[in-house]
C-alpha cells in the first residue's frame, strides 16, 4: 500500500500493522468494551487483545484474532500501548456508524512504538480520513487469576435467554445476585431493589442453555453498577458462557459473530462483593 | 400592506415545507422579505449568532398556486416581517396532507402571518385549522440591513462532496474538537481538518471540481493565476458548519463551496426553484 511505502522511508518502521476491510468487524466489538474512556491495547502473533477496566474490580477484553485482519503484521513479541477509547470509537466511525452503510469503510492501524501516535487510514468511496490518536504508558492491568481448573460452575447459554434479563436489570438494587447450584434452582438471577426483589429462575433443561456443569452451589453478589456495562457485550453477542471459580470471581464470556460471519470473543471478569461474603462466613 | 397566497399541489406543499424545516434547522428567527416575484429567508450576520449569515430566495411562482401582494408603497412593493421560522414549521406539520394551505398577512392582536389549512373531511363541511403566526413589520428605514449579500471574491470555489459522507465526518469530528479547519484548492480536492492534545484527524475529498466561473470583474482574474494546488483555508466553529450539513433539507442538485483564505466559507445550495446561501465567518 501507498501508505506503507511512504512511511517506512521514516526514521523508524512500524512495529505494528494491519488492515481490515470492513472496519465495523473492529468497531462494534471495542463498543462492548466501551464503558471507560481509557484502553490498553496488546498486540501479538495472534491478534489484538483491548483491555478495558473499572474500580480494580472489573475488567473488559475483546480478543480480534490475527486471522480477522486482512493483514496482521508485528515486528515485535508483543507490542503494548495505552489509548482513549472514546476518541479511537469516533475515529473508526468516522464515516458513519450506521448498521447498512452502501459500502463498507477499509481501515489500516500502524503503530511506531513507544512515544508514537496510532496512525489510522480509513478509505470510503475514495474519500480518505487519517487519524493520528497519541497513546499513552501503558499501565499495568488487573490480573485476575481466573484460571478453568479453579472453575466450580458453568453454565452456556444462549445469549437471547440472557438479554431481557439484563437489559430489564432493576438498577435500584445496589448488587445482582447469582446463584449456580447442581440442585434447583440451577441457576437464579436475584435483586434486591427499591420496589422489591426479583429472582429469575432458569430450569436446567431449558432450550436456551446449551451446557450444564454445576458442581456445588455457589450464590455470590457483584455490584450491578460495574455488571450493567456488560450488557453491550450481551446485546451483541450469540451465545455467553457463565463462570464462576472456587473464589467466586465471575467470568463471562461473550462470543460474537461479525458481519462477516467469523468468531469473536469479548470476556468480563468481575469481583464478587466481599463484604457479604464476610457477613455470611 | 397586503399579502396572500395559497398553495393547492401536494408536492408545492411538501417542498415548501422542507424549505421552512431547513431555515428553522439554521436559526432561531429570521427575516422573510415578500417581493411581488420572490420570498426570502433573511438571516444576517449578527455577532449574537456567532456572525452566521444566511439567504434563501424562493420563486413564489414555482410554490403557490395564488400569490398577491401589495407593498408599503408602488415605488417599494415590498414587505420585510421579522418572525420565528419554527411557528410555520410546526404549522406545515399540521398540513401534510391538506386540501390546500393559505397564508395571509393579518392584523390581529398583533401583525399575524395567519395559515389556514383545510384538511380532507369525510363529511361535507369542511374542517379547517387556523395558526396565527406573531410577526414584527420591519420599519422601510431598516431595510438596509437586510440587502443581499455580496458574494465575496473567494479564493477557491469548489462542488461538495456528498453532504451525507460530509455530515458524518463532521459529527464525529465535533465530539474531538470544537473548531474545524476546511481546505480546499482548484484541483477539485477539500480536506477537513481538526487537531487537539489528544488527537489530529482529516478527511481527503478528491475529484470534486470547480465550478468554471466566468469573472464579471477584472479583480477575479488574479486568482486565475494562482498555483490549483494551492490551499485555500478557513477555521470555523465546528457547530455552526454542522448545523448546516445537518440543517438542510432541500437536496440540491448542485452544491457549491467558497472559501475566502482565513476569512471565510460561503455555502451554496441550488435546488431548481431555491437557493440558500449560507456564511460562516473564520476564526482567528
Amino acid at each position: 500500500m501507498a501508505f506503507l511505502s511512504q512511511s517506512q522511508s521514516d526514521d523508524d518502521p512500524y512495529t505494528f500493522t494491519c488492515s481490515l476491510d470492513n472496519v465495523r468487524n473492529l468497531s462494534n466489538i471495542l463498543k462492548a468494551i466501551h464503558f471507560k474512556d481509557h484502553a490498553a491495547c496488546f498486540a501479538t502473533t495472534n491478534g489484538l487483545k483491548v483491555t478495558v477496566e473499572n474500580a480494580k474490580c472489573l475488567q473488559a477484553n475483546a480478543f480480534i484474532q490475527a486471522g480477522i485482519f486482512q493483514e496482521f503484521n508485528i515486528q515485535e513479541e508483543s507490542v503494548i500501548f495505552r489509548i482513549n477509547l472514546t476518541v479511537l470509537l469516533d475515529c473508526l466511525t468516522i464515516f458513519g456508524a450506521s448498521a447498512v452503510p452502501a459500502t463498507p469503510t477499509a481501515l489500516k492501524m500502524c503503530y511506531r512504538g513507544y512515544g508514537h501516535p496510532l496512525t489510522l487510514f480509513l478509505e470510503e468511496g475514495g474519500v480518505v480520513t487519517v487519524c493520528k490518536i497519541h497513546t499513552q504508558e501503558p499501565e499495568e492491568t488487573l490480573d485476575f487469576d481466573f484460571c478453568s481448573t479453579n472453575v466450580v460452575n458453568k453454565i452456556i447459554l444462549q445469549s437471547e435467554g440472557l438479554k431481557e434479563a439484563f437489559s430489564e436489570l432493576d438498577m435500584t438494587s445496589e448488587f445482582l445476585q447469582i446463584t449456580m447450584s447442581p440442585a434447583k434452582p440451577y441457576f437464579r438471577l436475584s435483586t434486591f431493589g427499591n420496589a422489591g426483589s426479583a429472582h429469575l429462575d432458569y430450569p436446567k433443561d431449558s432450550d436456551l442453555i446449551e451446557a450444564f456443569h454445576c458442581t456445588e452451589t455457589q450464590t455470590n453478589r457483584y455490584k450491578i453498577s460495574l455488571l450493567k456495562p456488560s450488557t453491550k457485550a450481551l446485546a451483541l453477542s450469540c451465545k455467553v458462557s457463565i463462570r464462576t471459580d472456587n473464589r467466586g470471581f465471575l467470568s463471562l464470556q461473550y462470543m460474537v459473530r461479525n458481519e462477516d460471519g467469523q468468531i469473536c470473543f469479548v470476556e468480563y471478569y468481575c469481583c464478587p462483593d466481599e463484604e457479604v461474603q464476610d457477613a455470611e462466613s | 400592506m397586503r399579502f396572500r397566497c395559497k398553495i393547492v399541489d401536494v408536492s408545492c406543499l411538501n417542498h415548501f415545507t422542507r424549505v421552512v424545516n431547513t431555515i428553522t434547522k439554521l436559526t432561531k428567527s429570521c427575516t422573510l422579505r415578500l417581493t411581488p416575484a420572490n420570498l426570502y429567508f433573511i438571516l444576517t450576520d449578527k455577532v449574537a449568532n456567532g456572525g452566521v449569515s444566511m439567504w434563501c430566495e424562493l420563486c413564489q411562482a414555482n410554490f403557490f398556486d395564488e400569490y398577491q401582494m401589495e407593498g408599503v408603497s408602488v415605488e417599494q412593493n415590498e414587505i420585510y416581517l421579522e418572525m420565528v421560522p419554527e411557528n410555520i414549521s410546526r404549522a406545515l406539520k399540521t398540513a401534510q396532507n391538506a386540501k390546500f394551505v393559505k397564508i395571509k398577512l393579518t392584523n390581529k392582536h398583533c401583525p399575524c402571518l395567519t395559515m389556514a389549512v383545510e384538511l380532507p373531511s369525510l363529511s361535507s363541511t369542511s374542517r379547517i385549522v387556523t395558526h396565527d403566526i406573531p410577526v414584527t413589520v420591519i420599519p422601510r428605514r431598516l431595510w438596509n440591513d437586510f440587502k443581499e449579500p455580496t458574494v465575496p471574491d473567494f479564493d477557491v470555489s469548489i462542488y461538495l462532496p456528498a453532504i451525507k459522507t460530509m455530515k458524518s465526518v463532521v459529527e464525529r469530528m465535533k465530539n474531538l474538537s470544537n473548531f474545524i479547519v476546511i481546505e480546499a484548492n482548484r484541483n477539485g480536492e477539500i480536506i477537513l481538518k481538526i487537531e487537539t492534545d489528544l488527537v489530529s484527524v482529516s478527511t481527503h475529498f478528491k475529484d470534486l471540481g470547480n465550478p468554471h466561473l466566468i469573472s464579471i470583474d477584472a479583480s477575479q482574474n488574479s486568482i486565475q493565476e494562482r498555483d490549483p494546488d494551492f490551499m485555500s483555508e478557513a477555521r470555523v466553529d465546528i457547530r455552526k458548519l454542522l448545523q448546516f450539513l445537518a440543517g438542510q433539507q432541500v437536496n440540491p442538485n448542485k452544491s457549491i463551496c467558497n472559501i475566502v483564505h482565513k476569512r471565510m466559507v460561503h455555502f451554496i445550495l441550488l435546488h431548481d426553484d431555491v437557493s440558500l446561501q449560507y456564511f460562516i465567518p473564520a476564526l482567528a
